[in-house]
């Protein structure tokens, strides 16, 4: 039985007939692109996007370029975790990008060695204190100290003095460069220990990524403040007036954000063996298109984890594909744009097409 | 005094110079069902206000239930046993139906601070006993509050003031942005709640549905009750003449 009494003014209603999840669309979008590469490859370069085409290699699929895919995104993914959550809970952040180069910054002064190459280490900040060679657990809980004393700004600011999440984050955005910047005068801090510079090694960020996505999808999807998250984003007035404490949770979104960028931090600086000032510029905008195109509202209320992900995969696609093309990197950032406005576009269009019940 | 469920004693509110509510008596007793009526202005919301803990009064007491309240918040007041279904429908749109019944109280399986693990059976149990107590009929719990029509989205709203074990509903223009058929659906369900003995306040603008639905018209005329009648004792004619000031009797007032 698909039709049920309405109920009210005895219209039917069909119970099967429910709007596809956001998440559907997206996938198959990602479908969609990962098909046209793979005719467009076919067609002008007689080589597969997807499928391993080279006899001296096993396996049905191009596993380099899947493994490129989703480790050229991992890093701006764990950041876009966060800022899925805060823009779910209507919010938005700017600053994760730099949160990125100034917890890279102050991790990695605390993860050196003390000699390199028998010299000791030009690198080492804190040589004089004998703070090197800590085991790798202090640059880490430094690090997680950076973002969530970040977040605790960004939350506190957007929660207590009421001023909009934008202007807050950007602010955080620029004091958090110049943090970057300050921290050893511009110069780059390199020489990890070994233990620091095994986190992200190989496929670890994917890894990373991907677990922190799992965790918290869960979290989102079955525990008081996922729903809460949803309930903030949707209706702010209905949820104080059923009692959600609005100023906690949203200090605890920005914090949680703010820890992940600092996860990032440590994953990106690890793999590049060095921390630069300028590092994570521009990922706080990735971050957020990811999002979007994975279907998070930017009114807030409705998107998920899986959709991010979903979204960041697009845009690993869109890298790998133009790279596999041989198209010039310039035509990536501007197809990432229209790619991102078309995303929001589909969005409004989706809701419009909805609450007219078509 | 035991079957009085509430009680107020010179209620006043003054914002600033505007004494929007002045020495307000009232009691509601136990099964009763009473509406409040008055011009836009009167001070009806205002009193809502102060009796649910949203605004703070400027003077008079607060008996609930037997006890003197000092509610510092709508959720103070709310966990006393006090229910509103606002005017603006308290509901998250991108929430389903159990989430919105259970929002900022939801049922855990482990408590983990914000990290609690939800229960999700079991609010799904609690939100269908709901349903079913208040005959509200909404095909699919799992869609979300945008989906639904106004009608629907008012029966949730009300649905969830019967979830809780609530000592008093007060319902602020239940059926006001509401079609014919809706409004009849929400009436049902006020019905069913007289038949269940819950006590009810009910803000309308609508003569019939008062007539039809409550024991007693209380009308509030420039912050200050004017009329208190039971619905045999009056009619409309005589409800309006209170309400536009046409009539003014404090000697009324004593005898209800």
């Amino acid at each position: 039985m698909s039709q049920t009494s309405h109920g009210i003014g005895g219209l039917s209603y069909d119970a099967k007939k429910r709007p596809w999840p956001a998440e559907f669309n997206v996938f198959l979008a990602l479908v969609i692109l990962v098909g046209a590469f793979e005719l467009i490859g076919r067609v002008f370069l007689g080589d597969s996007f997807l499928f391993n085409t080279r006899e001296n290699v096993a396996g049905i699929f191009n596993e380099q370029r899947l493994q490129i895919i989703i480790l050229q995104v991992s890093i701006v993914g764990i950041i876009a975790i966060g800022v899925t959550q805060v823009i779910i809970c209507g919010g938005i952040d700017l600053s994760s990008g730099s949160i990125v180069g100034a917890t890279a910054m102050i991790a990695m002064s605390f993860a050196q060695v003390a000699t390199v190459n028998g010299n000791p280490n030009p690198k080492a900040m804190f040589i004089a204190y004998g703070w090197t060679d800590l085991p790798v657990i202090v640059p880490l809980l430094v690090a997680v100290g950076c973002g969530l004393l970040a977040g605790l700004i960004n939350g506190s600011l957007i929660a207590y003095t009421r001023i909009p999440p934008f202007i807050a984050t950007l602010g955080m955005m620029v004091t958090a460069r110049g943090i970057a910047k300050w921290w050893s005068k511009g110069q780059p801090i390199s020489f990890p220990t070994d233990s620091f510079a095994a986190i992200g090694k190989g496929l670890m960020p994917v890894i990373i990524f991907i677990s922190l996505a799992i965790l918290f999808q869960l979290i989102l999807s079955y525990t008081r403040y996922g729903k809460h998250c949803y309930a903030i984003g949707s209706n702010e007035d209905a949820a104080r007036m059923s009692g959600i404490k609005i100023a906690n949770h949203k200090v605890l979104v920005y914090v949680i954000a703010g820890i992940l960028a600092s996860i990032a931090a440590v994953v990106l600086s690890s793999k590049n063996l060095t921390a630069q000032a300028g590092m994570g510029v521009m990922y706080e905008l990735d971050a957020i298109a990811m999002a979007v195109i994975g279907g998070v509202s930017l009114s807030g209320g409705r998107g998920s984890i899986i959709g991010t992900v979903i979204g960041s995969l697009i845009f690993g696609v869109i890298i790998s594909g133009f790279t596999f093309l041989r198209l010039d990197a310039y035509y990536q950032e501007m197809v990432k744009g229209v790619i991102i406005v078309g995303a929001v576009v589909l969005d409004q269009w989706r809701q419009r097409r909805r609450a007219i019940g078509a | 005094m035991s079957d009085i469920v509430l009680k107020t004693e010179n209620l006043t509110k003054h914002y600033g110079g505007v004494h929007a509510l002045q020495e307000a008596n009232f009691e509601l007793r136990k099964g009763e069902h009473v509406a409040i009526m008055g011009d836009n202005g009167a001070g009806k919301s205002t009193f809502v206000r102060q009796i649910t803990g949203v605004e703070q009064r400027t003077d008079g007491k607060i008996w609930f239930d037997g006890k003197e309240v000092n509610f510092a918040g709508p959720i103070e007041a709310r966990e006393a046993g006090i229910e509103t279904v606002f005017q603006n429908l308290a509901l998250a749109d991108d929430l389903d139906v159990p989430s919105n019944l259970f929002l900022g109280r939801e049922k855990v399986l482990f408590n983990l601070g914000p990290f609690s693990i939800l229960d999700r059976k079991a609010m799904r149990k609690a939100t269908e006993a709901a349903l079913i107590r208040t005959a509200v009929k909404i095909p699919n719990l799992s869609s979300t509050i945008r989906h639904m029509s106004g009608g629907q989205r008012q029966c949730v709203a009300i649905a969830r003031t019967a979830t809780f074990a609530s000592k008093l509903i007060i319902m602020d223009e239940p059926t006001a942005a509401l079609g014919v058929q809706e409004t009849a659906q929400v009436e049902n369900i006020i019905r069913t709640l007289k038949e269940n003995g819950e006590p009810l306040i009910l803000i309308s603008h609508n003569m019939r549905q008062v007539f039809d639905l409550v024991d007693r018209i209380v009308v509030f005329r420039r912050g200050r009750i004017v009329a208190n009648l039971r619905k045999q004792d009056t009619d409309g004619n005589d409800i309006v003449a209170y309400i536009t000031g046409a009539k003014t009797g404090q000697a009324e007032l004593q005898a209800a």
